[in-house]
């Protein structure tokens, strides 16, 4: 869904290199766009983003060659996954204050989905040798010669958790598609300001995701339900009752709702971009007919 | 009329309704009277559509213009003897009371059923079982009653401007209401809550608080109907009455929300629920939206505003 959303919402437009809501790549159309300084910035900021995601690429490819089998290849490119992901939140700040024409809700929506996965997902779901503490309730009985008794004490348990979410190829499924998507639509967002399309780009952008995006999708569904046994043996990120300020909260049970969430955006993701595809491909199609 | 076998042409204007999106002529009147109102070429629009009922109908002079009002006169619009009229469909309407008594009835009938820890909430040892913690009780008669409260305002004491709003948001409200009920009532009436940490003295504290914003928003909207006429639609500025809880009116414009935030952190404070604090934010961010734009309209309507006066929080916001 991260990997959907990040190429669903941003529909192709001519000029302004941004998330535009309808799309039009008709010329015709009134473009209002970022002033000059604005747009400087914005053409550094999506190079500086293009280069930080070809990194990642070629970390994977070099990680591959150096290791010889595809496995845990997340730890290659750890730091600079973070890094340029989280940089993304920067979009939701271009939006705000207008210098992309993008709708604010729904970036922050794409950016904080992909930042939720890196964050309190992969990174949160740590490494093997994890020792939880538990308190548990050990119910015993006692026989004395007139009454049974009924007892009950607590007790801390230690556990191991062997359990990380790091080392399971769901993620290089997931950093993959995000790596060919970003590295497209960034490029893609950099050519549109400096109104110097290749069609290459645009083609790219608007028909790759029909592979990379139930690819994201798969990869971010593996990794949290990978994640779930942790979350439920060390309680992450969870707060049980009674407390001080009578309040829970399940990370278990957010995360299954995370899940179930998909079921319904999706489809509706995938086939909007279908759509999109449909009215830009063909529309400039019929313009190199009349060129 | 008829007179002397000379049919009088200028007795009555025609209206043409246009649909706003394809410009396909929907509807032709005939001699319509020059006083009559947009309600009342409403009311002949729906003759002819019947699934149109008037509140779902919008005229313009614009296709993309602001909407006529109801009362407006054909005669005093800027148009020549055929009136181009656009029409735009609202979507199915419900009426704002049947919006507010929905909304309102939910969180006091769920709350209850937490109360009284109805099975399949908590677990089966704690069914139907009571609290032994007052605050509790006292949580339960505050939320009963401040819900009471609002329904009996909104069949005896509201005069609403619309009579009508899009029916997709009976939904989106209820799912506002009734899901934070249930929430804070999960945990007010849980078998594991926690009191509040000062005691006696933070619930006393709390209580006053939420009294004394009860008092003062019903007073607001006392004052604010007695400032419309029953069946007007007039609008005045609001200004303090004898009531010293419409005093607030003279630094804020819509103290009828800033008293309705007090009531909520005082229910906060009472009950110490971080789910009735976030309640508290989530109301006073939309209330602040509402006090804003309702301030804008004043300033935009009335010359002489107080210029004292701040939207909700007095000097500040």
């Amino acid at each position: 869904m991260a990997a959907a959303a990040a190429t669903a919402a941003s529909k192709g437009n001519g000029g302004g290199g941004g998330r535009a809501g309808a799309g039009e790549a008709s010329s015709s159309r009134k473009k209002k766009g970022p002033g000059p300084l604005a747009t400087a910035y914005l053409v550094i900021y999506n190079v500086v983003m293009t280069a930080g995601w070809l990194v990642i690429a070629v970390g994977l490819v070099r990680a591959y060659l150096a290791k010889g089998s595809y496995h845990s290849l997340y730890y290659s490119i750890e730091k600079p996954l973070k890094f340029f992901q989280t940089g993304a939140l920067l979009e939701i700040l271009h939006c705000a204050i207008g210098i992309v024409p993008s709708s604010v809700v729904l970036t922050s929506f794409q950016v904080m989905s992909r930042v939720f996965l890196i964050w309190a997902v992969t990174h949160s779901v740590k490494e093997s040798g994890h020792i939880s503490l538990k308190k548990e309730k050990v119910k015993n009985r006692l026989q004395t010669p007139l009454k049974t008794w009924k007892l009950e004490r607590q007790t801390t348990v230690c556990q191991m958790a062997e359990l990380k979410v790091q080392s399971e190829d769901s993620v290089l499924l997931f950093v993959i598609a995000w790596t060919i998507t970003e590295i497209i639509r960034y490029s893609f967002y950099t050519f549109s300001l400096l109104n110097h399309l290749p069609y290459l780009i645009k083609w790219a952008r608007y028909t790759l995701f029909i592979v990379l995006y139930p690819m994201g999708v798969s990869g971010e569904l593996l990794t949290i339900y990978a994640a779930l046994p942790f979350v439920r043996q060390a309680g992450l990120y969870s707060i049980s009752l009674p407390n001080k300020y009578n309040f829970s909260f399940d990370y278990y049970a957010f995360l299954i709702l995370i899940m179930i969430s998909y079921i319904p955006i999706f489809p509706q993701l995938y086939f909007h971009m279908i759509h999109q595809r449909r009215k830009i491909l063909s529309h400039t199609e019929e313009h190199k007919k009349f060129e | 009329r008829l007179r002397g076998g000379v049919w009088n042409q200028e007795k009555g204007d025609k209206v043409e309704i246009l649909d706003a999106k394809t410009r396909e002529k929907l509807c032709f009147l005939d001699k319509v009277e020059p006083q009559a109102t947009i309600a009342e070429i409403k009311n002949l629009f729906t003759k002819t559509h019947p699934q149109w009922y008037p509140a779902r109908q919008s005229l313009r002079l614009d296709p993309k213009g602001k909407s006529l009002k109801d009362e407006d006169v054909l005669q005093k619009l800027p148009v020549g003897t055929t009136a181009t009229l656009y029409f735009r469909d609202l979507g199915a309407q419900i009426s704002w009371v049947t919006v507010f008594l929905t909304e309102y009835a939910g969180p006091l009938f769920i709350y209850l059923l937490f109360y009284f820890r109805v099975p399949f909430i908590y677990g089966h040892k704690y069914d139907f079982t009571s609290s032994r913690h007052t605050v509790v009780h006292l949580a339960c008669i505050c939320h009963s009653f401040h819900y009471i409260k609002r329904l009996l305002e909104t069949l005896f004491v509201h005069r609403f401007s619309h009579g009508t709003m899009p029916l997709r948001n009976i939904f989106k409200n209820c799912t506002y209401y009734w899901g934070f009920a249930a929430w804070m009532a999960y945990y007010i009436n849980h078998p594991l809550y926690t009191p509040p940490t000062y005691g006696a003295q933070q619930v006393k504290l709390a209580l006053a608080i939420f009294v004394i914003c009860q008092l003062g928003n019903f007073s607001i909207h006392m004052a604010l109907r007695d400032l419309r006429p029953a069946g007007s639609k007039t609008r005045k500025i609001p200004y303090p009455t004898k009531n010293p809880f419409t005093w607030l009116f003279l630094l804020v414009s819509c103290p009828n929300y800033t008293y309705e935030v007090g009531s909520w952190i005082g229910f906060a404070i009472m009950t110490q629920c971080l789910p009735v604090a976030l309640f508290s934010l989530v109301g006073f961010t939309q209330m602040t939206i509402w006090a804003k734009g309702k301030h804008r309209s004043y300033l935009k309507e009335f010359r002489d505003y107080p210029p004292l006066r701040m939207p909700i929080i007095p000097f500040l916001l």
